[in-house]
């Protein structure tokens, strides 16, 4: 501000010039553009052009804006606060609120009409009902089969094998998904009731992780661990898939599974438990 | 010096165009009659603009109103830009976010993809995947204006949670400010519903199951979890409803509310003048600064294009979220190791240090991620939002504030601030421990073991250290709880010797 008029006159000139790089380099992003096109070329441009008009910005205020302090005074918000205006509000809202009779008969109407207004929020999905508490398998009796649709075969799985399955027809459901894994049948530490449920070693776990639902993508054969990606919950195949590590509470539940003699495998019927993460009426199953 | 002539010329107009037209501006400005010699001298630079700001003043009558507000004074420091960083970045995101709409279908049809990422020729994908495909491969620019959206809302929420702390720390939410600040909580939480949105979206691995697993934090509320997934989703996971659901969300009502809530929030700001620090002329009873015109709308306007040239510069350079190396969701597949954004980071922390307890009592089981999904960020957020009142409640201090405290000076609140920024930041690595397994080749049990301490260790530890760190710089007198001036006292030797100031 008070240096001499030449001084100013270069600093101008040296604004000017930020300002003038902008302005190449917004022409440039467009020659680029209309040449084909660079992503990361074009960023650079565009931010040189943005950049540029900001620096110049702020070089002016920096350099030619009065940069002096200004006071100006402050009252207490609260001193703005009238106690005439209130009291004024709150008598005509008096001239209301008297009337209690006909505000509560007001009240019990606008109680109604939110209650009227739950329906478009309760049509906004189905009632949980036996959703969760179900999956295709539920049907029994159908066969175990691959990504692709065909059923899997005990051949196709080598011993510390693993396959992701679903129920014949059902593809790609969410709920369904399971892992038939191979182990050496000596191994298995099942329940005696589910010692059936794992034929030659063959066992099926649903493959949603109990914590939060991910699909349990990681197996660790030497340690006969499966693991999910998401926050690392183990679970043991050769005990019913008991959470060993991580934050799951309960184990996957098991796929009760037939081997056929034609070799491919059938679900007698659903989960030993709801599938994937709790809810709290998941015992009422 | 030709400049500050020109910057007073423009509100001069609207009087000189009164004294040219006396019967449309109605005699009302009795000071048109000092400026005879300058009105002739004004005719001959009766710019376009002038002529323009004479027009709308007197159909509008604004110039007085907008005199008043340029001269209006703010207070000038570093700390107080935050708040306006996330503001541009807010502008930048709703610039993309709309380019983006033109090409983005929120639809989970199944689509068999053909386009020139020759990696996904012939897959399987939702039309949604697909839509974001084409943005990236093959509108011209559209890749560009993706990233820049992506890092903008990192930016965004970034400069909030900064500009919370700012706020917190100097004790910015004193009366009369907590309607401002709980308006500000509000913003915050809207933020955090457009990127959690936002991120869902493109339908791609990652986002898909990050849905899977607010799913399951749904589901996790007692009682109510099933009909409120159900409700959210429009029926069980996964359901062809949602991605509509989130565009809505993410493009219509969140936005409308942020705007909506950032409009009362600069209202409030404007209406009860900003705070300032202590030194200098500032008191309690005055504002020291730069007026807003021109000096805070030129260093606010810099700021916005340095803001954007930054976020356009990282968002060119810097890869974010390339869907297509995740490819389309599908339930039954997902990737490791998946990192969220990072305001998400640490809610996946906490789900992955959550205690593998999942009792039934009388019935009604509490599943695992009941307790790190669902409780301890409701208690975070709520001890956020009541602290103005429960910090006044404690130290029965019920004025009015505009000077802001020395961190130093409010041991408590500094230590209970640090405390909280980290648990925070543990809960955040605690959401990389398996890319901290891999970096540091430690089994993840052991990182997760050590996190487990360190979620109750290090915040209590952060409090202690800060108390003890704050008090004793406070009992050094080095808080300026009143303004430090040093007097210099001349004695009858003629030396002089320094005399603590009262005043």
């Amino acid at each position: 501000m008070s240096g001499p008029v030449t001084g100013t006159r270069r600093t101008e000139r040296v604004i000017a010039a930020i300002f003038g790089v902008s302005a190449i380099a917004g022409i440039a992003l467009l020659a680029v553009y209309l040449a084909g096109g660079q992503t990361q070329l074009e960023a650079v441009l565009l931010a040189i052009c943005l950049g540029g008009i900001g620096i110049g910005i702020i070089a002016w205020s920096q350099w030619l804006l009065p940069g002096a302090l200004h006071v100006e005074p402050r009252h207490p918000v609260a001193e703005s606060a009238s106690a005439d205006a209130e009291r004024e509000i709150l008598e005509e809202e008096h001239s209301i609120t008297r009337r209690s009779f006909l505000v509560r008969a007001l009240g019990g109407a606008l109680g109604g009409l939110v209650a009227a207004l739950a329906i478009p929020v309760l049509s906004l999905g189905p009632s949980p009902g036996r959703g969760l508490f179900e999956t295709p398998w539920r049907k029994g009796g159908l066969r175990l089969v691959g990504l692709d649709g065909t059923p899997i075969k005990a051949t196709d799985l080598p011993l510390e094998g693993i396959v992701t399955a679903f129920p014949e027809g059902y593809v790609g459901t969410a709920d369904a998904q399971t892992l038939l894994i191979r182990v050496a049948p000596d191994l298995l530490k099942l329940a005696q009731d589910r010692m059936a449920w794992a034929p030659e070693g063959y066992v099926a776990y649903s493959k949603l992780c109990t914590h939060a639902g991910c699909p349990v993508g990681l197996y660790r054969a030497a340690e006969h661990r499966l693991i999910c990606p998401c926050h690392q919950s183990t679970f043991n195949v050769l005990d019913g898939a008991q959470p060993v590590f991580g934050p799951a509470g309960r184990p996957l539940p098991q796929l009760p599974i037939q081997l056929q003699p034609d070799g491919t495998f059938i679900a007698l019927g659903d989960f030993s438990a709801p599938v994937g993460p709790a809810f709290w009426d998941m015992t009422d199953g | 010096m030709a400049e500050p002539d020109e910057r007073t010329a423009a509100p001069d107009a609207a009087p000189m165009e009164a004294a040219m037209k006396p019967s449309e501006a109605g005699g009302k400005r009795a000071d048109t009659d000092a400026t005879p010699a300058d009105g002739d001298a004004a005719k001959e630079r009766d710019t376009e603009l002038e002529r323009l700001v004479g027009w709308v003043d007197r159909r509008t009558g604004l110039a007085s109103p907008v005199r008043v507000a340029m001269r209006k004074v703010f207070p000038d420091h570093w700390s107080f830009l935050l708040g306006e960083i996330a503001l541009f970045a807010f502008v930048i995101l709703l610039a993309t976010g709309t380019f983006m709409t033109f090409f983005y279908t929120p639809d989970a049809r199944q689509v068999t993809y053909q386009g020139t990422y020759q990696t996904l020729d012939g897959a399987q994908m939702s039309a949604a995947f697909a839509s974001v495909m084409r943005l990236s491969f093959d509108v011209e620019a559209g890749l560009l204006m993706r990233q820049v959206h992506h890092w903008a809302a990192l930016i965004f929420i970034g400069a909030i949670a900064a500009h919370l702390a700012r706020i917190f720390f100097t004790g910015a939410f004193r009366r009369p400010r907590e309607v401002n600040y709980l308006i500000g909580i509000g913003l915050l939480m809207f933020a955090l519903g457009e990127g959690i949105t936002g991120y869902s979206l493109p339908d791609d691995l990652l986002s898909g199951t990050g849905l899977r697993i607010i799913d399951s934090v749904m589901l996790s509320v007692p009682f109510v979890g099933p009909w409120v997934a159900s409700l959210f989703f429009g029926g069980e996971f996964p359901t062809p409803d949602i991605l509509s659901r989130l565009f809505v969300f993410h493009v219509m009502l969140l936005p409308g509310l942020l705007v909506g809530g950032i409009s009362v929030h600069l209202g409030l700001l404007w209406f009860q003048k900003h705070t300032q620090y202590r030194g200098g002329a500032a008191r309690e009873d005055n504002v020291v600064g730069l007026p807003f015109w021109p000096g805070q709308v030129f260093r606010s306007l810099g700021l916005f294009f340095l803001t954007a040239a930054v976020i356009v510069l990282v968002a060119g350079l810097i890869q974010i979220n390339p869907v297509w190396l995740y490819g389309p969701y599908v339930p039954y597949l997902a990737t490791v190791p998946a990192q969220p954004d990072w305001y998400v980071g640490w809610l996946e922390g906490a789900l992955r240090l959550g205690l593998p307890i999942e009792p039934t009592i009388l019935g009604v089981t509490i599943p695992t991620t009941f307790v790190p999904g669902v409780l301890i960020p409701g208690l975070l957020v709520g001890a956020l939002t009541i602290w103005p009142f429960l910090e006044a409640r404690l130290t029965h201090d019920h004025a009015e504030h505009h000077l802001l405290d020395s961190p130093w000076g409010t041991p408590i609140r500094t230590a209970t601030g640090a405390a909280g920024v980290v648990l925070f930041l543990v809960l955040t690595l605690a959401g990389g421990n398996d890319v901290l397994a891999v970096i540091f080749d430690i089994p993840v049990e052991s990182i997760t073991g050590v996190f487990r301490v360190l979620l109750v260790v290090a915040p209590v530890l952060t409090w202690l250290i800060t108390y003890r760190v704050a008090r004793e710089r406070h009992d050094r007198g080095g808080t300026p709880e009143e303004p430090e001036s040093i007097l210099l006292v001349r004695n009858a030797a003629g030396g002089f010797s320094e005399a603590e100031a009262d005043q």
